[in-house]
């Protein structure tokens, strides 16, 4: 076995899981800056990745299914907020309820509408047109229907029809990320109600309101990635399918300190793990294969915890994150 | 006719049944340091929060250089030049100081551009007022008076032509503070108007103009600063409330019980709060502790009580060192009533049982190898309340539905149902009603004639000369020389409490 080949494979499989983890952390980048802590993150993933094949299979048009799923994951987003900004309730609690029920919800309705226990149908395979996949984001072959100069053009048609653009996506949201919050105004007061909120109501601007932001875009965000698991990733939604990547992209923003880059770098290395896990899993001979495959099952959480308590320092949260606003006493 | 910058009409605001402002006026005169003195509670904080449209009045209104103001709004508060540095500072401390300042006026939103434009304002506002901050510093990484600065910048910089400082130096080492005020007065060269407000009274006398005087919610006097006396200052704040009569034979005082020598206290922060605090207290008898409050009283008490190590000096309990801990402070027969019940004194949300044994929860009188003999502790509980007038005797009601005196009782009934050799108690009767204060003084009494030493901190001054065999007064973290009680009066009193006593720290350098 060739090392340089093993590395390839690594790095490959490693940018596969990624985006998941990137679009989720960014979310939670979001909303933790701004105070709240988004535990649901999972479940969001999870019912973006179900919106995004269920719809994708009926329009057979994989950016409706993204689109959809970014609104699906805005409105659970909103749910969160209500709990949480308006009525002041336990971020935690409102998480955790939000992830059982994207947990229920998905498999009761897509047995429902599907009758396969929960899955959807296979939208077809890597090599298909990518047509009815977001693994192309508009195949040539629809470009060329509708402006038919571009084959005059190889290279835009090329950069346009082009294949794991969300791959690329998820990296562009790192810096989108990182721009939004430390070079806008918009960002520079969202960093303040998760922080010092009281400053931002003497400023004269709304906490509510910029919560209620946080939660819109890490809906957005969690949708993109859903998204990408179901239908880029592979080609249909199975239950559970987000497989904790939501909680492992809140460590990531942990292991990032709240911010954008760090978080990213916290991704990859979950992401490689994942990756070596697989890896190791597939082992047909050596040492290996006296190792239960439950072990490398378990070995990247394990892995998390250890990275997490001995890595990271002293993490220190936004300040106001989990406490509701509350202006007048009594 | 006289330029005013603030006119207060009227203003009343509760907070549920608290009365929190009452009928206050208040005119500021433009282009002065006007002080604004009451004790915490008395209500400063809440009319200027009114003032700066963060709560809405329920009456009332306000001028500001003629206009008047609209509640509920900061935003238009700041457009009228009014900036607040609140007593807690409005400061992300994680962001730098430039990014502290821009917030809530960045024009573009871009910030590149408003980054530039405040690092350009803040240079200029340095040189005017001599303000000096480095602006990429970040603010949490800043010592407090530096903060400070940058919240003063921070509404200077948005144009304020009236600014409120909300206790502005409780949080300062006197260095800070001296500089405080240095600034202060080069502001109102340049013509801002400042509303300072405090309890310390020397800060007033030291660099206001003139002085108003808040009481219990009420406005309760205006004097120039310059036709006033730190005396007449603490007298208004602490006022005269209708004697109390307390029957109490003389007091018969034995031996020394607790003995307190050259007690020097600094906090974590490294300010010093107690300075060279000697007294003695003895068996059978009640030595009260006068002041204004934030003189350090609390700091004493939580001293005593074990809660924090003595920075110097020597405390004596029944002829051995003070135990380190509340708990072993407590095994030395020291019982506290402490000076804020519903946070240091009471769990509120737990029933009355479970408060009535707080502290003594691991005592085999309560508790069996680890299991609470909870049958038993609340019988004794309902017992207990009887005796000591709670009402009602309920001891599976929650402590929070227990009215503030009922409460008080709750704790007095612990802590002298154990029948310690010594007595702290802070503030007996704050928030307390006239039924229950009598009932309380009456149990005091009745503590010191069984032979308890009982150390009473109060800043009701009626209270400490009704109660008290001996009385010191504290200023400043100081202790003044003890007198007897019967042999002194209010305006004596007030004069130690206005810090009218030599006063030497423990190095024997006088202050």
């Amino acid at each position: 076995m060739d090392f340089i080949e093993l590395l390839i494979s690594l790095a490959q499989s490693t940018l596969r899981f990624t985006p998941i983890l990137i679009f989720a952390a960014m979310a939670g980048v979001f909303s933790e800056r701004a105070g709240i802590v988004d535990i649901g993150l999972e479940g969001k993933l999870l019912i973006g990745a179900f919106v995004s094949a269920t719809v994708a299979h009926y329009v057979g048009f994989g950016l409706a299914g993204m689109l959809a799923a970014m609104g699906a994951c805005i409105v659970f987003g909103w749910l969160h907020g209500l709990a949480t900004i308006t009525f002041r309730g336990d971020h935690v609690i409102s998480g955790l309820a939000i992830n059982f029920l994207a947990v229920g919800l998905t498999k009761t309705v897509g047995h429902a509408l599907f009758a396969k226990g929960g899955d959807t149908p296979n939208l077809g395979g890597p090599d298909s047109t990518g047509w009815e996949r977001l693994q192309g984001l508009i195949p040539k072959q629809v470009w060329l229907d509708v402006a038919p100069g571009l084959s005059e053009n190889p290279l835009l048609l090329n950069i346009l029809s082009i294949h794991g653009w969300l791959i690329i996506l998820a990296f562009v949201a790192v810096i989108g990320t990182w721009w939004v919050l430390m070079q806008t105004r918009f960002g520079l007061r969202l960093r303040f109600v998760g922080e010092e909120p009281q400053a931002i109501d003497t400023a004269g601007a709304s906490v509510i309101a910029y919560r209620y932001a946080a939660v819109t875009i890490a809906g957005a965000l969690c949708g993109i990635g859903g998204a990408y698991l179901s239908t880029s990733n592979i080609a249909s939604f199975t239950p559970g399918m987000s497989a904790d990547m939501g909680y492992l992209a809140l460590a990531a923003v942990i292991f990032g300190k709240w911010r954008p880059f760090q978080a990213m770098l916290g991704c990859l290395l979950f992401g490689f793990l994942f990756a070596v896990k697989d890896r190791l899993d597939g082992a047909s001979e050596g040492i290996l294969t006296q190792i239960p495959s439950q072990f490398f099952e378990a070995l990247p959480y394990i892995l998390v915890v250890v990275v997490l308590a001995g890595f990271v320092g002293t993490a220190r949260a936004p300040k106001a994150v989990g406490r509701p606003y509350v202006k007048e006493r009594e | 006719m006289t330029n005013f910058a603030i006119e207060l009409n009227g203003i009343s605001k509760s907070f549920g049944p608290v009365q929190a402002n009452k009928d206050i006026d208040l005119a500021v005169e433009a282009g002065t340091i006007h002080g604004i003195v009451g004790e915490n509670g008395a209500g400063k904080s809440t009319l200027m929060s009114i003032l700066y449209g963060f709560y809405v009045p329920d009456e009332g209104s306000i001028n500001v250089f003629g206009e008047p103001l609209e509640f509920n709004s900061s935003q238009k508060a700041i457009e009228a030049g009014i900036g607040m540095v609140h007593q807690h500072f409005m400061l992300g401390e994680p962001f730098s100081v430039l990014e502290n300042i821009i917030l809530g006026a960045e024009g573009n939103f871009l910030l590149g551009g408003a980054m530039s434009k405040a690092r350009e304002a803040l240079l200029q506002l340095s040189e005017r007022y001599g303000l000096s901050v480095d602006p990429d510093a970040i603010v949490g990484t800043l010592p407090v008076g530096v903060q400070q600065r940058v919240e003063i910048l921070k509404a200077l910089y948005r144009g304020a032509k009236v600014l409120i400082l909300d206790e502005p130096t409780g949080v300062l080492t006197p260095q800070e503070a001296d500089a405080l005020f240095d600034i202060l007065r080069a502001l109102k060269e340049q013509g801002t108007t400042i509303l300072l407000i405090t309890h310390k009274l020397q800060e007033i006398m030291n660099v206001t103009d003139s002085v108003s005087v808040i009481r219990r919610g009420e406005m309760v006097g205006h004097r120039e600063t310059a036709q006033t006396s730190p005396e007449e200052l603490a007298e208004l704040m602490v006022g005269r409330k209708v004697l109390l009569e307390v029957d109490k034979a003389p007091a018969q005082p034995k031996e020394v019980a607790l003995s307190v020598k050259g007690l020097d206290y600094t906090d974590e922060r490294g300010i010093q709060r107690l300075s060279n605090v000697s007294f003695d207290v003895r068996a059978g008898e009640i030595l009260g502790v006068a002041g204004v409050s934030g003189n350090g009283q609390a700091y004493l008490l939580e001293v005593l009580s074990g809660m924090h190590a003595a920075s110097g000096g020597s405390i004596t309990v029944n002829g051995s060192a003070l135990a380190t801990t509340p708990d072993l402070v407590r095994s030395q027969s020291i019982g506290h009533v402490p000076e804020d019940r519903q946070h240091m004194g009471l769990v509120t949300a737990f029933p009355a049982w479970e408060s009535g044994i707080l502290g003594f929860q691991a005592s085999a009188l309560y508790c069996n190898r680890g299991a609470m003999k909870t049958g038993f502790i609340k019988e004794t509980m309902g017992t207990l309340m009887e005796k000591f007038d709670v009402r009602p005797p309920n001891p599976l009601l929650a402590t929070a539905k227990f009215s503030g005196g009922n409460q008080q009782k709750i704790v007095l009934a612990r802590e002298i149902d154990k029948a310690p050799d010594i007595l702290l108690v802070g503030q007996p009767t704050r928030g307390v009603d006239i039924g229950a204060i009598e009932f309380i003084h009456r149990q005091i009494i009745a503590m010191r004639d069984a032979g308890a030493a009982i150390l009473l901190v109060s800043v009701e001054l009626e209270e400490v000369l009704s109660l008290s065999d001996r009385v010191v007064a504290m200023f400043d973290g100081f202790c003044s020389p003890d007198r007897i009680t019967a042999e002194t009066d209010e305006r004596s009193l007030g004069l130690l409490m206005a810090g009218e006593f030599e006063r030497t720290t423990s190095t024997g350098m006088a202050a």
